[in-house]
């Protein structure tokens, strides 16, 4: 997998932990980043190929590699540079992937209408998580998927929670409802209907958003 | 050109404020939208359109200048993308039925133009100016 990733600023850090992310995963990455200060540290951080220049100049993309990149991730502070260098590398270079930073929440919906297939708009994604804290430490909302269709949760079993000791199949979950995993002193099971839960269980659940209350509530006891 | 038409201009450096003075001469309404107030200085007296103070990559800025009702947007600012994104979503999202973008960059305006944003590159209009004054015809586009 190819990627290329633009920016600097605002979002260096962002850029460098990412760039160190894809490395580790084999991805190979170019990073274009308008500053030489920063070009410099990241070439030596970051196994990555690093190009000074602006990310929405056609030129610049090229030298970056867009003609042959699978992906071009867009993370610079000013949306109309991400709007901009995304379309290049579609419209001129055929990336088949195109992924946008909003600042501006309101861009969201502006981007996808002119043609970038994903956006992120980090005020929403931590907006998101916000809402996503429960009120019990027990719970944690890990992340929405299907476009929120689905949601995967994460619970720990204390002493008061009433499925401790049963197993899956006494429980009787919602339909829509799975345990997926267990996660028992560090080792994760895929559980079976006859499995027993215990004390300190980490489960990690998935269904459907409107069964969770449900599910929190045979499990832990307590809703969400 | 048609006069009482409703123009937005976005930016108010020397280009922008150049064309209110002379469409508001004209006769057309002319809003000028620009981050600084400090740039309005540059209007002339008799400019007698209205003035908005905010960057118009932000919808809510664009909203302020009743892009619904603009007849035409001209976006002037010297950033490249910023007129792009904003003639984009005149054309796109609003439809102002006359957008053009200011576009420094030769190649990327060359993107553009094909992606059916109409642009005027100074780059380019200048170097043909040049060499229009040294004698040669512009090469043939």
């Amino acid at each position: 997998m190819r990627v290329i990733l633009i920016g600097g600023g605002e979002t260096i850090e962002t850029i460098y932990f990412l760039s160190r992310l894809f490395a580790r995963r084999g991805y190979r990455v170019t990073i274009v980043n308008p500053h030489s200060d920063e070009a410099r540290m990241l070439s030596r951080q970051v196994k990555a190929t690093v190009i000074v220049g602006d990310g929405s100049d056609p030129a610049v993309l090229e030298e970056a590699g867009a003609r042959r990149a699978d992906v071009v991730l867009s993370l610079t502070p000013q949306d109309p540079d991400n709007l901009v260098a995304c379309q290049v590398a579609q419209r001129l270079y055929n990336v088949p992937r195109t992924m946008a930073l909003v600042n501006d929440p309101d861009n969201e919906q502006i981007f996808r209408q002119l043609g970038i297939t994903e956006v992120f708009s980090a005020t929403r994604v931590i907006g998101s998580l916000i809402e996503g804290q429960t009120v019990f430490d027990e719970i944690t909302h890990l992340f929405p998927a299907a476009e929120g269709q689905l949601h995967v949760s994460e619970l720990v079993l204390d002493e008061d929670a009433p499925a401790t000791g049963k197993s899956l199949a006494e429980l009787d979950l919602p339909h829509d409802s799975l345990v997926a995993a267990i996660i028992r002193n560090g080792q994760v099971i895929v559980p079976r209907g006859q499995d027993r839960l215990q004390l300190a269980d980490r489960l990690i659940l998935i269904g459907l958003p409107e069964n969770q209350e449900e599910v929190f509530r045979l499990l832990a006891g307590k809703g969400a | 050109m048609q006069p009482h038409q409703y123009i937005i201009i976005v930016g108010c450096g020397r280009l922008g404020s150049m064309l209110a003075n002379q469409l508001s001469g004209l006769g057309s309404s002319v809003v000028v939208i620009d981050r600084e107030e400090t740039a309005f200085n540059t209007l002339s007296t008799e400019f007698s359109g209205f003035l908005v103070t905010g960057d118009a990559a932000e919808l809510d800025v664009l909203r302020r200048a009743r892009i619904d009702k603009a007849d035409c947007l001209l976006a002037t600012t010297q950033h490249d993308n910023v007129n792009l994104m904003v003639a984009q979503v005149a054309q796109t999202i609003f439809q102002v039925p006359k957008v053009i973008a200011r576009v420094s960059n030769p190649s990327r305006e060359e993107v553009y133009g094909r992606f059916g944003i109409e642009t005027i590159c100074p780059t380019t209009l200048s170097a043909e100016a040049f060499l229009s004054a040294l004698g040669n015809q512009p090469e043939a586009k």
